[in-house]
């Protein structure tokens, strides 16, 4: 089954993508988690465009959901805008301008630095955060994020319901799904993967490899500030932990498990963090002890991860 | 606007010293696991909190300061030399990121271990009674254990500085962050000098632990906050240079102990601040190297 699974996903990712998640709902337990499954894979697929498919190891991505989060958030609780379009917008806004100014900065130091540098940078949002209260709420969050219907042209959606919310969301994540396979195919795809291979090897062929990593930086902050936006729209409130640190490591977690590097990989790591948080919360007080145990082991044993594993991709997989 | 005092400035300059003291202690640990061995040992701050935690059951077992500070640092150390036999040694033929990741996860386990023994609440840590007390520095009164502080940070850094620079295993270790194959090439079991400084470093790291302890409390995530920080004093200072981690770590304390004085809201942010100013004018920090170790 995985093999023909395998060659479906091989031959037409994208709707084989929309088939599977299509029914997802109908599978899982409670739609919640269908939604969850669906919102965090998109920002596993945002870090996993960075780290998986650019080789660069980011330990702040909380910074950018973050962002995507506050962004749709300030504007439809601080500022009474009523189109959750324009919501959507600033999420993607605040998620762009902040990966490119942090992205300017990291991408000063190459190799290890990197990662400390992404962390640092997280952590000094998570801060702005924390005490710009009259803006995000503080400690509190940031609540009264409104139910707004979804305005098309000529007709207006409901979305309050939990199966409406999961086919709203369904429909953006496709998109990035669809634009992510698109950018892996086009030439400037081709070359990000040449970095991750061998960063001098691509400058020597004359790439501008600090541009092109910037560019992915970018890509990257805003798959990942959409699923924060459409999280923050899910939840209708922001809690601060959004920026927090172990924000930054779960997304990591997830993407590991499921094989960084590999298309699917973030999604079937999402499902299986989320999965595994849910049931060990239910017996074990201390779960994360837990995963991270089964980290460690996926670090030791594992490194290509559940997907990488079983599609039988290198270490990053394709 | 500020009521601003010579006596409470000097006050604050010398708690910033104090600061500044325990982010070197975890940066010159941090930086020479990274130096010799080129692991981001995210667990750092880990090694730290484990250094309060085990000083604050010493104490309760020994009644005694002195006995948590003298052996709380070496049972974390002996745990620092079991983690890097088995779980970092097998990753060195991995890429950089495999070392961070696994001991970003560790730094997970260690947390949720501690919660799990000593409970969610923080515990709290009493100075020893000699030590309890305020001395008139002339200026002001200042708390004699964070004198103590100080004095033991320098009395260890000044060691730490003997070792690598007067003994032959201090030469090694530092010529093994310059050039790794050569001295393996020149017949020297290269594994046994990771195991050492893995060891150094968090035994350092737990020292800087149980010093802390009795100024900010025991909790679980009390080294996370730290570890970011001291990889900020590292970039700063420049990866690899320990003269680069003493200056940084002093500095980024007395710009925290003024800021907070000045502008407490301002205190966590102005170090993250001045790490982006320092990309901006040396990209490789003050003491390093361009393109040392990238």
């Amino acid at each position: 089954m995985i093999r023909r699974l395998r060659a479906g996903l091989g031959a037409h990712p994208v709707p084989v993508f929309l088939a599977i998640f299509a029914a997802l709902p109908l599978v899982t337990p409670y739609e919640s988690l269908a939604t969850q499954v669906l919102i965090y894979g998109l920002f596993a697929l945002g870090f996993n465009m960075l780290y998986g498919y650019t080789g660069l190891l980011s330990f702040g991505h909380a910074a950018y959901w973050g962002l995507g989060a506050y962004g749709t958030g300030i504007v439809l609780a601080k500022l009474g805008v009523t189109s959750i379009w324009l919501g959507l917008a600033s999420g993607l806004a605040f998620a762009a301008v902040g990966g490119t100014l942090i992205g300017f900065f990291c991408l000063r130091r190459r190799g290890i630095y990197f990662a400390m540098l992404t962390l640092a940078f997280a952590q000094l949002l998570y801060f702005v955060g924390f005490h710009l209260s009259d803006w995000t709420g503080g400690d509190d969050g940031l609540r009264g994020i409104p139910a707004l219907p979804l305005a098309l042209p000529g007709l207006t959606l409901s979305i309050d319901s939990p199966t409406a919310f999961y086919y709203f969301a369904l429909a953006f994540v496709a998109l990035a799904v669809a634009s992510l396979k698109r950018i892996l195919e086009s030439p400037f795809g081709t070359v990000l993967q040449a970095i991750r291979e061998n960063a001098d090897r691509a400058a020597a062929c004359g790439y501008d490899i600090n541009r092109i990593k910037l560019l992915s930086f970018v890509f990257s902050a805003l798959f990942t500030g959409l699923a924060g936006s459409l999280e923050a729209l899910r939840l209708h409130v922001v809690p601060v932990e959004s920026l927090f640190w172990t924000t930054s490591g779960q997304v990591v977690m997830m993407t590991l498990l499921g094989g960084a590097g590999t298309f699917f990989g973030p999604f079937v790591g999402a499902a299986t963090f989320l999965v595994l948080e849910q049931q060990l919360s239910l017996v074990l007080e201390s779960w994360p002890l837990v995963i991270g145990l089964i980290f460690m082991a996926f670090v030791l044993f594992l490194p290509k991860g559940i997907w990488g594993t079983l599609t039988g991709g290198t270490h990053y997989g394709h | 606007m500020f009521d601003i005092t010579l006596p409470a400035l000097a006050a604050q300059l010398f708690t910033g010293l104090v600061l500044g003291g325990i982010f070197v202690l975890l940066a010159i640990g941090l930086s020479l696991i990274f130096g010799l061995m080129t692991v981001v040992n995210f667990a750092h701050g880990s090694f730290f909190m484990l250094g309060a935690y085990f000083g604050f059951f010493l104490l309760g077992l020994s009644g005694s300061f002195w006995v948590a500070l003298a052996v709380a640092p070496l049972m974390v150390g002996a745990l620092g030399l079991l983690v890097e036999r088995f779980l970092v040694r097998p990753l060195y033929s991995r890429t950089l990121d495999d070392p961070l990741l696994l001991t970003f996860a560790l730094s997970l386990v260690l947390i949720e271990t501690v919660r799990l023994l000593w409970g969610k609440i923080g515990l709290s840590f009493n100075p020893p009674p000699e030590l309890a007390k305020a001395v008139n520095l002339g200026f002001s009164m200042f708390p004699l254990y964070r004198l103590f502080v100080i004095a033991v940070t320098a009395v260890v850094l000044l060691l730490v500085w003997l070792f690598l620079e007067r003994t032959n295993l201090g030469l090694i270790i530092r010529a093994g962050s310059r050039d790794p194959l050569m001295v393996r090439a020149l017949g020297i079991d290269f594994g046994r000098i990771r195991l050492l400084v893995f060891g150094i470093g968090t035994t350092l790291a737990g020292l800087a632990g149980v010093l802390a302890a009795p100024m900010r409390g025991v909790y679980a995530d009390m080294g996370v906050t730290v570890v970011i920080e001291s990889f900020v004093v590292i970039v700063i200072g420049g990866m690899g240079s320990l003269v680069g981690a003493v200056v940084a770590g002093l500095l980024i304390g007395e710009l925290v102990s003024l800021t907070a004085y000045f502008a407490p809201k301002l205190a966590e942010i102005m170090v993250f601040i001045f790490m982006a100013v320092i990309l901006l004018v040396r990209p490789s920090g003050l003491f390093g190297e361009a393109g040392l170790l990238e």
